[in-house]
């Protein structure tokens, strides 16, 4: 009998702790194996004490995880990474291989695709199996947003696509699921390594996790300056939520990058999106698409975003945002997103 | 110390318009400018001139017309640019954009040897950022994306400390050179250019490098037949069904208010 076709998952991790993109990817693979006869789910995981992780990627799909555990890969760098994911996929040949649009597998991704001499799709949203040639059809925003680019890679395999945190949905894991490990070894040395990590200096202040809030009400030009974002934090705190920005608030300096949502910035999917004095440029939009429910503040009625919202308010921000602190402040006394 | 840099020629996207009956881009009259995050490259690799000595080559695979950003970058103190440009090498994908830029990265490496690679983050019109880490893969030198600053750099000790933005903070980083840094705006701000580079720009014509001279380029590895993606369909992404407004200038903002809460509350996206 043939070998199976291997949907291959990057199981992202930093310090032993695996990243979210990781079981959203899990999840888009299923979805894409029920559309592609005799495959299986597997992972591919590298570090150093990672042995806790595979247990979860079963939960989320995976039946089999090839790990390399190895005092190299204790933290990311790109050629042992490189090195020892390209020997596993020339051993393995997988069909299709998701890795997650993170800083690591931004830089881990093209450095697999030219070692093993293949196509490598950037910042999926939409992942498919072309129902007559039965191959990856990756579907990518380009120019900026204006343009969607439905990429094929006929030949080479595997087929490689990344895809940012939050374009696709969390699955549900199961209460438990069995899988295999599959031990593998590194082949590379610290000494044959380029760089070292000297220090890491944290991020500053504020820790935001804009990507996976429930609830971010995001402020842009409309909100006329940097103290506009006080009256933002209060109804958010008030929705147990996160503050965003569009790009141009940010570019003027009136909060930190952290906030940024949109094309350059941070793809989120919260249940509620809230949208004030934000126009809505395309860039904007691609970012915020993916959230359960957009309401959008602007006084004017012609501005984007109110095409990509839910519902729109046709008003001034300074009228409309103390008025929902108010009312929901009466009727939420306890508020906040589902958990 | 020699730096390389390459570069892209792109539209200004974000002047791009599409034209809302064909859903195509409307590329007339959009502006092409130097990359952005290459700009900031190239002002990096002037500024380590500055102070080290040496030579700033500017690379790029484009249509004819990418001479002008090379152009663009010998106002801003670059030294050398060549334009590597060839009907051949049209339809590239990034595999076979990083085989060309490897190959006559080596090439220039062979003439005076490297110490520095520089690309930007990514380019801002496909927004792919996999040339540069391509390029150091297929050139075996280490690789450091999304530099940040410069924190030393040593051409004697052949070693550099560099600082790279991630998610949790700032890596600072020790490599040894030659190294391949893919540059974030941040690295260098780009001053104005002194009128010397100006003079010496308006008199400059880059080299011009064909897919068989002076590097004889494997055709199987170049163009559309050494990339393995295509594209299949593009098209404008369709718009989301609108839900509506309502105007706090008719109804008064109680009213709206009012309605916005019960709809969201209707929705279930929020905690009771």
């Amino acid at each position: 009998m043939a070998d199976p076709k291997r949907l291959w998952v990057l199981i992202e991790q930093e310090d032993g702790r695996p990243h979210p993109v990781s079981w959203e990817l899990l999840g888009a693979a299923g979805r894409l194996a029920a559309d592609l006869p005799d495959s299986v789910v597997e992972g591919v995981l590298l570090g150093h004490q990672v042995g806790h992780i595979p247990a979860q990627a079963f939960r989320y799909g995976a039946r089999r995880v090839y790990v390399i555990d190895d005092p190299v890969l204790a933290y990311y760098r790109n050629a042992p990474y490189a090195f020892g994911i390209s020997a596993l996929v020339k051993k393995y040949k997988p069909e299709i291989f998701l890795v997650g649009a993170t800083t690591l597998g931004r830089d881990l991704g093209s450095a697999i695709a030219t070692r093993v001499s293949t196509g490598l799709t950037a910042d999926c949203t939409e992942l498919a199996i072309d129902p007559e040639k039965k191959i990856l059809a990756a579907t990518r925003p380009t120019f900026g947003g204006n343009l969607m680019a439905t990429i094929l890679c006929k030949t080479q395999r595997p087929q490689m696509a990344t895809v940012r945190p939050r374009v696709l949905p969390m699955p549900q894991p199961a209460a438990a699921a069995d899988g295999e490990v599959v031990p593998e070894p590194l082949g590379m040395t610290e000494a044959e390594v380029g760089v070292q990590l000297l220090r890491v200096i944290p991020n500053v202040g504020e820790n935001v996790n804009i990507e996976y809030a429930d609830v971010i009400v995001a402020g842009g030009r409309g909100i006329g300056g940097p103290e506009g974002f006080r009256l933002l934090e209060e109804l958010a705190g008030l929705l147990g939520g996160v503050v965003g920005a569009s790009r141009a608030v940010v570019d003027a300096g009136w909060i930190s990058a952290a906030h940024q949502i949109g094309q350059t910035g941070k793809t989120v999917r919260p249940k509620l999106y809230i949208a004030a004095g934000i126009s809505g440029a395309i860039q904007h939009r691609v970012g915020v698409s993916g959230s359960d429910f957009i309401l959008a503040i602007n006084t004017d009625p012609k501005a984007p975003i109110f095409q990509v919202a839910d519902l729109g308010i046709v008003g001034d921000v300074y009228e409309v945002v103390p008025e929902l602190i108010r009312q929901v402040k009466a009727t939420r006394p306890n508020g906040g997103a589902h958990a | 110390m020699h730096a390389v840099v390459a570069i892209k020629q792109v539209p200004d996207t974000s002047n791009v318009r599409i034209n809302p009956e064909t859903g195509t881009l409307i590329r007339e009259g959009v502006p092409a400018i130097v990359n952005p995050y290459d700009a900031h490259a190239v002002e990096l690799a002037v500024r380590l001139k500055e102070k080290f000595g040496g030579k700033v080559t500017v690379l790029t695979m484009g249509p004819p017309k990418a001479a002008e950003a090379l152009v663009e970058c010998v106002e801003q103190g670059a030294d050398r640019g060549i334009l590597i440009t060839d009907r051949k090498f049209a339809a590239a994908d990034t595999l076979a954009t990083s085989y060309v830029l490897a190959r006559a990265i080596e090439a220039l490496h062979a003439e005076e040897p490297v110490d520095l690679l520089l690309f930007g983050k990514q380019a801002i019109d496909g927004d792919t950022a996999q040339v540069g880490p391509g390029v150091a893969t297929r050139l075996e030198v280490p690789l450091i994306t999304y530099a940040v600053a410069v924190e030393s750099f040593d051409p004697q000790a052949r070693t550099a400390v560099v600082h790279r933005k991630t998610e949790r903070g700032i890596e600072v980083l020790q490599t040894r050179l030659p190294a391949l840094l893919t540059v974030e705006k941040e690295i260098a701000a780009i001053g104005r250019a002194p009128l010397p580079n100006l003079i010496r720009a308006a008199q400059y014509t880059p080299e011009t490098w064909t897919a068989s001279q002076p590097v004889a380029f494997d055709p199987a590895r170049i163009g559309i037949k050494g990339s393995p993606t295509i594209v299949g369909k593009a098209y404008t992404p369709p718009p989301k069904k609108a839900g509506g407004t309502l105007s706090v200038a008719e109804l008064g903002v109680q009213s709206v208010v009012f309605q916005a809460l019960a709809r969201i509350e209707s929705a279930g996206v929020l905690q009771n």
